[in-house]
């Protein structure tokens, strides 16, 4: 099996889905010519041509509401949105709009689009090329939100998405684009939307995570192996909808769970988790539910330190296990 | 929309300019067009009037009127049906629109009551907002200005498939002022899209004059930083609407957008809720009447011999029959079953 990048997957997964379906389009700042800035649409302006491949004016509200119109007439858009930071002017388009669309005309209108948005820190990005964004579309009903960790699940849930018939919102940590390598199979295959994924099983303790942060999660764990604390690490892959079935097994089964985002604590997708253990599998904690998260500032700061102070890594976490364990 | 006749050929022929009560047949219109389209104005006015009415006996909980654009909306609808190959983006306050694409009064009263029956949303959304699939009309919300985008991805899409379909954008002239309208529009003439944007201007976003909203006289003016015409229409004329769509319409599907101002009144207050007496000077209404559309039309197809004032009377009286049997029908319908309402909010 090959081994390839994120984006090499992320690619790959577009341009399957462009060739086997022509009402697949993307669109977007600087998507043609370019190639997208992080390359993630390299090629497909020479291979299926302008009317598919749109070079957008600089304006987001618009990217997004375009693709919306586009879907009713029955077209498949891919609009990108070129950095998470840029998203909010056209959240009227996808969380007033798209998200209310097949609900608010009763089934007769579907909004089929994947807004696919790089979003994360950890990049030197300062406060506006590091946002996390995924908490405002996870409170959402209506729409969809993927967050893959691995080139494997990147491509196979952005096919999932292209194929689905709702709105998507598919958040691809920039940190992972060249960072993070996997085997991604040459034959054709999906990742199913709204399943978790088990990365690594244990019995003491479970960590619930995704993108970026589920890779320093693994590291962690691998740390604790040799304290002889046997972690599960729970990839959530997809926040809405989200497995709650996998997250709760896996807590029955350990008794301990600490759920670890880069985005801020408050109001989060662990908030969710954690509410969903605490009613769920209350009789089988051990230890108090622990969230190890961005704080609550304003996304993470320019200055090499402070966004190291920002950012959860494989130390912070591997600490915020040891201490729960020994609850 | 039904399929109707051949395409009118790009142009109008030249008319004198509409003057009191005088009517001017432009090309591609009939005596009977115009005949049906006072129908269709009667209906409207009458169904307007009774969901006030009702509003006030606490049965339509909110309406927006649309008395004063009628002509602006069934001249560009007239246009429309002519063509047989457009699709509708209408606004909030599009009610004659809605009517007249073909809606029964029956399914126009459950809409307002919030009644199964809506056609559009089964009573999920405002009255008359969400879809209408069966007559190419399409508005999500109620956000101004979020529905020109929209358009112009429909026609994006529409001109990517190569299927001939112009799309038709209607907003008030308080959603020209939304980021939105400008977004729409310098895509659109960029890619050169099959739409036509058209504006009705009524001179109030709710209480906001004219004058507080723009520094320009013409919303029409503003194409020209889109690189595609625009065009002031008197929108109180039916003729006049009817023309200017339906040369826009030619002009879209073969070059391009076309940026319509429709000049016109607004009768009623914002919506039911409003008190328009805060905002607007008292004669003003009453003189805007003086050019009532629907008395208009009237008096020019009894003054042409198309109509006799017995006709005309016949006409209300028929209308008035068919709102009261549809406020019966309407109050008579159900609730939606309270069981479904979580129902699609995800499409299958």
């Amino acid at each position: 099996m090959a081994v390839k990048s994120v984006i090499e997957a992320v690619r790959e997964g577009i341009q399957e889905e462009m060739r086997r379906d022509p009402s697949v389009f993307v669109m977007g700042e600087d998507v043609g010519r370019r190639g997208g800035v992080f390359l993630a649409t390299q090629g497909l302006l020479e291979e299926f041509g302008e009317s598919r491949v749109v070079d957008t004016p600089l304006a987001e509200a618009s990217i997004v509401g375009i693709a919306l119109g586009a879907a009713f007439r029955g077209l498949r858009p891919i609009p990108e949105i070129q950095f998470s930071d840029f998203m909010w002017p056209a959240t009227n388009q996808l969380i007033g709009e798209a998200a209310r669309v097949c609900y608010g005309t009763y089934g007769q209108l579907q909004a089929p689009m994947v807004v696919r948005i790089p979003y994360g820190g950890g990049i030197r990005g300062g406060l506006f090329h590091s946002q996390n964004v995924e908490s405002f579309f996870f409170h959402t009903p209506g729409l969809k939100v993927v967050t893959p960790a691995t080139p494997y699940d990147a491509k196979g849930l952005l096919k999932s998405s292209i194929r689905d018939n709702n709105p998507v919102v598919f958040l691809e940590h920039k940190k992972t684009y060249r960072l993070v390598r996997g085997e991604v199979p040459e034959q054709e295959y999906t990742v199913p939307i709204g399943a978790a994924d088990v990365k690594r099983t244990g019995e003491s303790l479970t960590v619930v995570s995704y993108g970026l942060m589920l890779h320093y999660c693994l590291e962690a764990a691998q740390l604790l192996a040799q304290e002889a604390v046997d972690v599960e690490v729970v990839d959530l892959r997809t926040l809405t909808p989200l497995d709650t079935s996998t997250v709760l097994e896996s807590v029955k089964k350990t008794g301990k769970l600490l759920i670890v985002h880069e985005d801020n604590i408050t109001g989060g997708v662990g908030a969710e988790v954690a509410a969903l253990a605490a009613e769920h599998a209350f009789d089988h904690l051990d230890g108090p539910i622990v969230r190890l998260c961005g704080p609550d500032v304003p996304t993470m700061p320019f200055a090499q330190n402070l966004e190291d102070a920002y950012m959860p890594n494989t130390e912070k976490i591997a600490q915020a296990i040891r201490n729960l364990a020994q609850y | 929309m039904p399929r109707t006749e051949p395409k009118p050929k790009k142009g109008s022929k030249e008319v004198a300019p509409a003057t009191g009560s005088t009517l001017v047949l432009a090309e591609g219109l009939t005596i009977e067009d115009l005949v049906d389209c006072y129908h269709r104005m009667v209906l409207v006015r009458t169904i307007d009037e009774r969901i006030w009415a009702l509003n006030r006996q606490g049965k339509v909980p909110i309406a927006a009127s649309c008395q004063g654009h009628e002509a602006a909306q069934l001249g560009s609808l007239l246009a429309a049906e002519k063509d047989a190959d457009c699709f509708l983006f209408p606004y909030y306050r599009d009610l004659a629109l809605k009517i007249g694409v073909g809606l029964t009064p029956a399914e126009v009263m459950c809409s307002f009551m919030g009644k199964v029956g809506d056609p559009y949303s089964n009573a999920r959304q405002f009255p008359l907002q969400g879809a209408d699939l069966r007559h190419r009309v399409i508005q999500i919300s109620n956000v101004v200005g979020a529905g020109l985008t929209q358009a112009t991805g429909y026609s994006l899409a529409c001109k990517m498939l190569g299927d001939g379909t112009v799309t038709l954008a209607y907003f008030g002239d308080g959603s020209s002022s939304q980021g939105e309208a400008h977004e729409a529009m310098n895509f659109a003439g960029v890619h050169r899209l099959p739409i036509v944007f058209i504006c009705e201007n009524n001179r109030y976003a709710i209480s906001v004059p004219q004058g507080s909203q723009m520094a320009i006289e013409d919303v029409a003016s503003r194409s020209a930083g889109y690189g595609f015409p625009g065009i002031v229409v008197d929108g109180m004329n039916l003729t006049k609407s009817y023309e200017a769509t339906r040369d826009a319409i030619t002009h879209a599907r073969s070059q391009g957008p076309v940026l319509l101002e429709m000049k016109l009144e607004r009768f009623m207050p914002h919506t039911t809720d409003d008190d328009d007496r805060r905002y607007r000077p008292a004669d003003e209404v009453k003189e805007a009447r003086q050019r009532d559309p629907v008395v208009t039309l009237a008096a020019q197809l009894v003054d042409h011999g198309a109509l006799t004032e017995q006709q005309v009377e016949d006409i209300k009286a028929q209308a008035t029959e068919l709102t009261d049997e549809a406020t019966d029908a309407a109050e008579a319908a159900n609730l939606p079953d309270i069981s479904s309402f979580t129902n699609l909010v995800y499409a299958p």
